[in-house]
């Protein structure tokens, strides 16, 4: 229960922060990645203020010996810099490149956005569901 | 420079991160939305409602503020069909293979310091600025 509701609150408040920061419009985030052109900073500083809390929040929470609703912290220990991870980052990258949006406001822009919203989101979840058949196919590393 | 809006940023950017500790606190997760969002239907049974339920919260977000706000939100995409399909797929299946995106590995994975996600931030902003390059520039732009 406590657990389901700190999901929402963590969502919703994730939703309003893409929102104000406008990274939920593609234009504003294709700006930044437009570095040789009419560069906007933006996302950089979006980035910084969110790693800003982030640092100092974790480095509080991680004082306790577990989180609130849960036996302990999942935090990913694998430390390997391999080939799925740099091809999934140029991937990602060129996708994103291409229109302007990552998974996160993808999501958060269904309601306010276009109808693009979800032909990109359709295509976004084919391309997770074509992954995990790989990966059980036994088609990837 | 004079789409720049710093403050607006850094204010979002911190909601995102007040976000990310809160998950982090609660449940002891991490907020990578692409795999909170895969993890809606591949996650351990007990773990699913909460990551729908923060999926709610990232869409209901985004409205809070359309009702709040006295100005509309900006929301400007100007994708070809074909490429908000290409650039769909990208993302799903790179965010996969790479196990994250701009808020698992951007911003909760540099304010843990891991290397694995700072060659991927590298590697996806790179390729994100070199694709809107060459498209400005195929465009003749």
């Amino acid at each position: 229960m406590g657990k389901n509701f700190a999901g929402l609150m963590a969502g919703l408040i994730f939703g309003i922060g893409l929102t104000i920061s406008q990274m939920t419009n593609p234009a504003k985030v294709l700006g930044f990645l437009n570095i040789l052109g009419n560069w906007d900073p933006s996302l950089a500083l979006v980035m910084g203020g969110a790693m800003a809390v982030a640092t100092l929040g974790y480095f509080l929470v991680w004082k306790r010996k577990s989180p609130v609703f849960g036996d302990h912290f999942h935090v990913p220990t694998n430390n390997r810099i391999d080939s799925p991870l740099v091809i999934g980052a140029m991937m990602f990258g060129a996708g994103w490149g291409l229109v302007g949006l990552c998974p996160g406001p993808a999501i958060a822009g269904l309601a306010i956005g276009g109808w693009q919203i979800w032909v990109f989101l359709a295509a976004m979840l084919t391309g997770m569901a074509v992954h995990e058949g790989a990966k059980r196919a036994n088609l990837l590393p | 420079m004079e789409n720049f809006t710093p403050f607006s940023a850094l204010a979002g950017g911190s909601l995102i991160g007040l976000s990310a500790v809160l998950l982090m606190a609660m449940t002891g997760r991490v907020a990578g939305i692409s795999g909170i969002l895969s993890n809606v239907v591949l996650g351990a049974p007990g773990e699913r409602l909460w990551r729908l339920l923060f999926v709610l919260g990232l869409i209901l977000g985004p409205i809070m503020v359309r009702i709040l706000s006295s100005e509309p939100l900006p929301f400007e995409i100007t994708s070809s069909f074909p490429l908000l399909l290409g650039g769909g797929l990208l993302v799903g299946v790179g965010t996969r293979l790479g196990s994250g995106c701009t808020s698992g590995h951007g911003v909760c994975g540099l304010s843990r310091f891991s290397v694995r996600s700072l060659v991927s931030v590298v590697t996806f902003i790179g390729v994100g600025m070199i694709t809107v390059t060459v498209l400005r520039l195929l465009a003749g732009g």
